[in-house]
């Protein structure tokens, strides 16, 4: 060492690594396990509202408007809406899928709430709003209780749908 | 306000309706909307409103106990937001959302509302998840559990002269032979303070019936004020006095065997102002009654922890808000005229608050 640097006070300690993991269990309750339990069938399940009548899928077990419990079980379409959509051109980490690729929100027929899927076997160029699409589910022997059961939507074969028939789930 | 009267209620505030739900050692089946809905539908039926009655929401809980990201948000379906609502939220027991829907009362800005929590504290590895409150460079990563911390503190108690073990243990066993009158109870029996003293020690000088159980549970409370506090209710159970006071987080810096912070906050909350018949503390270890117990001022005639307390159910993030509700029950049925209720937060009794409730 020259005297240069022992003279030299150390820098501040700017960076600390101080590992943490928990694990934990998962309690998706009796809402959540029809959906679930659904999806492991290679259909989708939510729940109606006894109020407003409105179907949830998934279902948390209540209606977040009127904070009801949501009891009727109510089986949904395999074919849906694209309400909206994106196509995701960013690598990032962990990134399972080649991009680019479309994700949109889906309105199942029957349901009042869109969730979020991949769209595939369609250009990217060519997604869009009022889009008909149909759930393309794994082989029946890999049918988990878990989305990893629904593969990605694809377009189904039908014209698109109207506006005012999913403007209220934009 | 002068610092005097900082705690004392300028506008009457009252516990009108107060639930829980069954503590239990772990709830496979519901999520926690599910848990929520019934406590919130029970707390509303009470008094025969709805929520469209309430001004104001505030809860209580943290995600760190089920791991999951905006639980709290997610635990706003078992309500119904719609139209939209003022809500709020505080990340500890719900007895610091009770503090805050309260000092909005004060304001006079709104009338009603609805405070709930909720806690699940069987998911994960609670004395791992509890280490991640401390300070996270020098004492987290060394990852002291929540019961070696409480350990430390029966020590110095011991250290102090102020109660010995079987002291602990006659504590442990009024408490859960008291919860077999609550039938929200998780752990209630009638076992001698004696035959609990042949327990093994867990951490010395703590036995296994001095440590709170593994709770699940969820609670909730409605408060009024003006006109709506008679209308709710025929015999309102006013808030006379409310505050909370807070130590450093350095635990080495604390003389543990006391709780000064408890002792402010009693003090301007005027629990010395007049009798006190029942208490509820929240002294989730057996010798933290002891601590608790002093700062409050009280003396023997005070019948502590009727529930049970956190010894017979412990659910995290609503065990002390529960402590607010029992207190206000025993008034109404007649139990008590005068009752000091106490909620803590953090290690070793860090943040204490105490409410005075009082009956008419």
């Amino acid at each position: 060492m020259t005297d240069d640097t022992t003279t030299e006070a150390p820098g501040p300690v700017t960076t600390l690594a101080t590992p943490i993991r928990l694990d934990f269990d998962f309690t998706p309750g009796i809402a959540q396990s029809v959906f679930l339990r659904g999806l492991e069938q290679g259909k989708f399940m939510g729940q109606r509202c006894p109020v407003c009548g409105k179907v949830y899928v998934p279902s948390r077990g209540s209606c977040p408007t009127d904070g009801v419990p949501t009891t009727e079980d109510v089986e949904l379409s395999n074919i849906g809406t694209v309400t909206t959509y994106c196509v995701v051109n960013v690598p990032f980490a962990g990134q399972s899928i080649e991009i680019p690729y479309i994700c949109a929100q889906v309105l199942l027929d029957g349901a009042n709430l869109s969730f979020m899927g991949l769209i595939q076997e369609i250009p990217t160029d060519q997604i869009r709003m009022g889009m008909r699409v149909e759930a393309v589910w794994v082989d029946a022997d890999e049918l988990t209780p878990s989305l990893a059961s629904v593969k990605y939507f694809r377009p189904a074969d039908e014209p698109d749908a109207d506006y005012d028939t999913y403007k209220e789930y934009l | 306000m002068s610092a005097a009267t900082a705690g004392r209620t300028v506008r009457p505030v009252s516990i009108a309706s107060f639930a829980q739900m069954q503590n239990v050692r772990r709830d496979d089946e519901h999520n926690e909307v599910e848990m929520l809905m019934p406590v919130v539908a029970e707390v509303f039926g009470n008094i025969g409103i709805t929520k469209d009655d309430v001004d104001f929401i505030c809860s209580g809980s943290t995600d760190y106990l089920i791991g999951g990201p905006f639980s709290f948000v997610m635990a706003l379906d078992a309500v119904g937001v719609w139209p939209p609502r003022s809500e709020s939220h505080v990340e500890m027991d719900g007895a610091w959302a009770l503090y805050e829907a309260w000092t909005l009362l004060q304001e006079g800005a709104i009338d009603a509302a609805l405070v709930y929590a909720f806690g699940r504290s069987s998911l994960g590895d609670l004395q791992e998840i509890l280490t991640l409150q401390l300070d996270p460079y020098y004492l987290a990563p060394l990852w002291p559990d929540a019961i070696s911390l409480a350990a430390l503190q029966a020590q110095a108690v011991i250290d102090a002269g102020k109660a010995t073990e079987a002291d602990f243990a006659a504590i442990a066993s009024r408490s859960r032979k008291s919860a077999l009158d609550n039938p929200n109870a998780q752990v209630a029996n009638d076992i001698p303070a004696a035959t609990l003293l042949e327990d093994e020690y867990v951490v010395a000088p703590l036995r296994r019936h001095t440590l709170p159980p593994i709770t699940d549970g969820a609670a909730a409370i409605v408060l009024a004020a003006g006109d709506k506090a008679r209308q709710w209710s025929d015999k309102p159970v006013w808030i006379t006095g409310f505050d909370h006071r807070i130590e450093t987080h350095a635990l080495g810096a604390r003389d543990l065997s006391t709780s000064p912070s408890t002792a402010k906050a009693a003090e301007l909350a005027g629990v010395a102002d007049g009798p006190v018949d029942v208490a509820e503390i929240h002294a989730p270890y057996a010798h933290q009654e002891v601590i608790v117990a002093e700062a409050l001022g009280l003396d023997g005639s005070v019948t502590i922890n009727p529930s049970g307390g956190p010894l017979a159910a412990n659910p995290l993030m609503s065990a002390g808000l529960i402590r607010i509700g029992e207190a206000a029950e025993r008034i109404r049925s007649g139990g008590a005229h005068r009752a000091v209720a106490h909620a803590t937060s953090g290690p070793c009794l860090q943040q204490n608050l105490v409410c005075v409730l009082e009956g008419e």
